[in-house]
């Protein structure tokens, strides 16, 4: 049964993703939900929750509030902390029981907004899909609010979709703006690591958007939509600070970037082409943005053919024809079956076969490749930027299997 | 001393009610010594929890077991939009269920006994579990499935906490009494080798039991067979005093205290409900004096901070120390625990510049977390709040118990004084005294 999991952990939910994509934006964001669960985002999904302070608060409905619908407590108690605290925005995110009871929460923003003076909007949640969505939501949502037409600026990009629940560490906006740079663009905004609001705000100056996650696609799709801005979707993996062209892949991605910047067309340079008999198969469980570059890095340095596993919630337009999607721990272990090859995070070992190699990747000793959504603070000490792996030393370091 | 900041600190002796602080949004601190309804569970020997819930929802404590690494005792059943307007919950909730239990079946790993966390969604949309249990039970007669839920929503029923404190008692079965042993129920700590209780009980041929004891399913339904049932948590007080009750059992109510009468007056009590003989209580206070003497000869005049984390009687803690001439300059909590009206009133006119701090109003998410000196912090969330690496990290009363729980606080705080901690390591670890992975 695809809803169960038997004893591989639940990937992040949408609230949580919603969280981490304005962590760093100066902004309040509220969850309407009891004390409890939900509160654990900071616990298990957010790496910066101990040494940065950000404004993410819990409701604390109660039972009583969520049947008689008291949401004049909700404005009052949003409308108190933020005329304290003073952030540049405020985000409502829905859970399961007021999104049963159908809580209006476009008429709650637009009652905290007149009240307060700052801006309220609503970020789609309801605690029932995962990250993807959330953190996809958020961006998008951010973007509507606050990005406002610009004169486009040559050879200029935004990095969509950077937060530590995909990128595994704080900070991995930096090898990715040396990316940028080594492409040849200036970055506008990078959402949403290392830039502000104002950055953000700005986005239509730039002339092509770098989509590093599935949580940038719902943005990147709006600024299509709204400035004709083209996107391409890649991570550029093998991308090291001091080389940042380093890998073929590396350079493929950034010339997709050129391409793009050129010709105004979107570009899925991550995505795998048709299957092929050659070379050995590896499945890469996870994101597809993620998992897909990697593909393409190891494939570019070895005799392998990625596969892209995703148990995740995204559109089909970042799955190429060779790759699987996997609902659940169930649907993911009949995706293994095969396999001969797997990269994952740690916490998928009981589902992977005996027959199946799962590769080392991440971290100084070469562990499994850890997945923030999935694995949270377990994973942190294998934790690496991915953006700086070398898949080269992954074709060495597992070449006997490969 | 902590800077006042507004409605989120106040001093004891401005307290009018033991509703110190106004409702309002919430932070969660990044302290998680705590344990909570998964480490709880997991005390009972080879069983397996499920859950069933949203995807938002079940994060927390499913990552609660990866921590533990304890993922083979934990599945899940993940509720999705389709499952509330389709009207299918209850469907899922069984057939997931089931569908978790035949692949352990498969796999030879039936459990003797399921926790089963239905949630808020499921009392909101009235499913009817009792109907769901029905079916598994009958499905799967070799197991006992214990009743737990998930409800952080229900501020009139039963908390989570103490629910289940109650309902993973329910598999012991009726039998006759072992008038040798006494069982201790509702706890996440087993009194400590030294405790007064043990001591006492061991003084009278009488030896504790606890669920901490059990290595099997087997051996922790024989905690039935105890002749009296002891508890000295708050939370455990409602599941002992149930469970005694189902079972014919007489039960006892021995909070953890730092108060030297209530500790004669409970250690009395036990002595003449067991016919223990009673101990010398004139030398054992004079014992814990001289022992809070050296720490105090230790601690000096430094502010020392206490939290409710560490145990559930802060106040309480507070006032024994100002007695013996600690500076005691802050306490962090949220309420009031019923148990300590008395200790608030006294702290009220002894000590009326004591400033009590809320750990979850937004201002204190990014008020300063430093002190101009250094501090001796009582508890991982007064060591988070001062920024102090000098803490005793405890939680929910360590198993502290009697005059000689009185002693071992003094010598913690001695060690913490001497030692500094890694604050930032050691208090988001979750589980206090759980196998932790991180």
């Amino acid at each position: 049964m695809r809803r169960t999991n038997r004893i591989v952990p639940t990937y992040t939910g949408d609230v949580s993703g919603a969280c981490s994509a304005l962590f760093e934006l100066g902004g309040m964001v509220v969850i309407h939900d009891p004390s409890g669960c939900n509160s654990t985002y900071n616990t298990h999904d957010e790496t910066r929750w101990y040494d940065q302070d950000s404004l993410i608060f819990i409701t604390g409905l109660t039972e009583r509030d969520a049947i008689l619908g008291n949401d004049d407590k909700l404005v009052r108690d949003v409308v108190e902390a933020a005329r304290e605290l003073g952030p540049r925005f405020i985000a409502l995110c829905n859970s399961p029981i007021p999104f049963i009871s159908g809580t209006d929460f476009a008429a709650i923003c637009r009652l905290v907004e007149r009240e307060a003076g700052v801006p309220c909007f609503y970020v789609r949640t309801n605690g029932m899909h995962d990250y993807v969505v959330g953190a996809g939501n958020a961006f998008e949502a951010l973007a509507r609010r606050f990005v406002d037409e610009r004169e486009v600026r040559p050879a200029t990009l935004n990095i969509l979709g950077a937060t530590p629940l995909d990128l595994g560490v704080a900070g991995s906006d930096v090898p990715l703006r040396a990316f940028a740079q080594a492409a040849g663009f200036e970055v506008v905004s990078c959402w949403a690591m290392g830039s502000t609001l104002d950055d953000l705000a700005r986005a239509a100056e730039a002339q092509v958007n770098l989509v590093v996650s599935a949580t940038g696609l719902a943005v990147a799709r709006y600024l299509r939509e709204r400035f004709g801005t083209p996107y391409v979707v890649g991570m550029p993996v093998g991308a090291p600070v001091d080389e940042p062209l380093r890998s073929a892949w590396a350079q493929e991605l950034a010339h997709a970037l050129q391409q793009a910047a050129r010709t105004g067309e979107c570009a899925w340079p991550c995505r795998s082409g048709v299957a092929s008999d050659g070379g050995a198969r590896i499945s890469l469980v996870g994101e597809p943005v993620l998992m897909g570059s990697l593909a393409r890095a190891l494939e570019g340095c070895a005799d392998v053919r990625g596969q892209v596993v995703c148990p995740l919630e995204v559109p089909d337009e970042l799955l190429g024809p060779s790759d699987v999607r996997a609902e659940g721990e169930e649907g993911v272990e009949e995706a293994l079956r095969d396999a001969p090859f797997v990269v994952a995070d740690a916490l998928y070992a009981p589902v992977i076969g005996a027959g199946s190699k799962l590769l080392r990747v991440g971290g100084p000793e070469g562990a499994p490749l850890p997945h923030q959504a999935l694995s949270g603070r377990n994973g942190w000490k294998t934790a690496c930027d991915i953006v700086q792996l070398d898949p080269q030393a992954i074709g060495a370091q597992n070449c006997p299997a490969m | 001393m902590l800077k006042r900041l507004g409605p989120s600190v106040v001093s004891a002796g401005e307290t009018t009610s033991a509703a110190l602080f106004p409702a309002g949004l919430e932070f969660n601190a990044p302290v998680h010594g705590t344990w909570n309804i998964v480490h709880i569970g997991m005390l009972v020997p080879e069983a397996h929890q499920i859950y069933v819930c949203a995807l938002n929802c079940m994060r927390g404590v499913v990552l609660t077991a990866a921590e533990m690494g304890a993922q083979d005792r934990f599945s899940c059943v993940v509720l999705k939009e389709e499952d509330i307007t389709r009207g299918t919950v209850e469907q899922i909730t069984l057939d997931g269920i089931r569908d978790v239990l035949y692949k352990l079946e498969a796999a030879g790993k039936l459990p003797p006994c399921v926790l089963v966390f239905p949630v808020c969604t499921h009392l909101f949309l009235g499913v009817p579990l009792a109907h769901v249990y029905r079916k598994l039970e009958e499905e799967f007669p070799q197991v006992d499935f214990v009743r737990a839920l998930m409800d952080p929503i229900s501020k009139r029923r039963l908390i989570p906490d103490k629910r289940l404190r109650k309902v993973m008692y329910d598999p012991l079965p009726a039998c006759e009494p072992d008038e040798r042993l006494v069982a201790l129920l509702g706890s996440e700590f087993a009194p400590e080798a030294d405790s007064d209780l043990r001591t006492l009980l061991a003084a009278g041929g009488k030896r504790l039991v606890s669920i901490h004891d059990c290595a099997t399913y087997e051996e922790f339904k024989g905690l039935s067979r105890a002749a009296i049932f002891v508890s000295i948590f708050p939370n455990g007080e409602f599941g002992a005093r149930k469970t005694a009750e189902r079972l014919g059992r007489e039960h006892l109510y021995l909070p953890s205290t730092f108060s030297f009468d209530e500790i004669e007056q409970q250690e009395l009590r036990l002595c003449q409900a067991l016919d223990l003989p009673v101990p010398d209580f004139a030398a054992e206070r004079a014992a814990c004096v001289a022992e809070l003497a050296k720490t105090r000869a230790v601690v000096g005049d430094a502010p020392v901070a206490v939290d409710a984390v560490v145990h559930p009687r802060p106040f309480g803690l507070a006032r024994l120390l100002i007695e013996q001439g600690f500076n005691v300059s802050e306490v962090y909590l949220d309420g009031v625990n019923g148990e300590e009206e008395a200790e608030l009133d006294w702290l009220r006119v002894n000590a009326p510049e004591l400033q009590l701090s809320s750990t979850i109003l937004p201002d204190l998410r990014v008020a300063p977390r430093t002190r101009g000196e250094k501090t001796l912090a009582i508890g991982p969330k007064a060591a988070w709040f001062t920024g102090s690496g000098y803490f005793v990290n405890m939680v929910f009363g360590g198993g502290l118990w009697g005059f000689a729980g009185v002693r071992t606080m003094a010598r913690l705080m001695r060690e913490a004084w001497a030692e500094e901690k890694d604050t930032r390591d050691l208090v988001p670890r979750k589980g206090l005294g759980c196998v932790s992975c991180i």
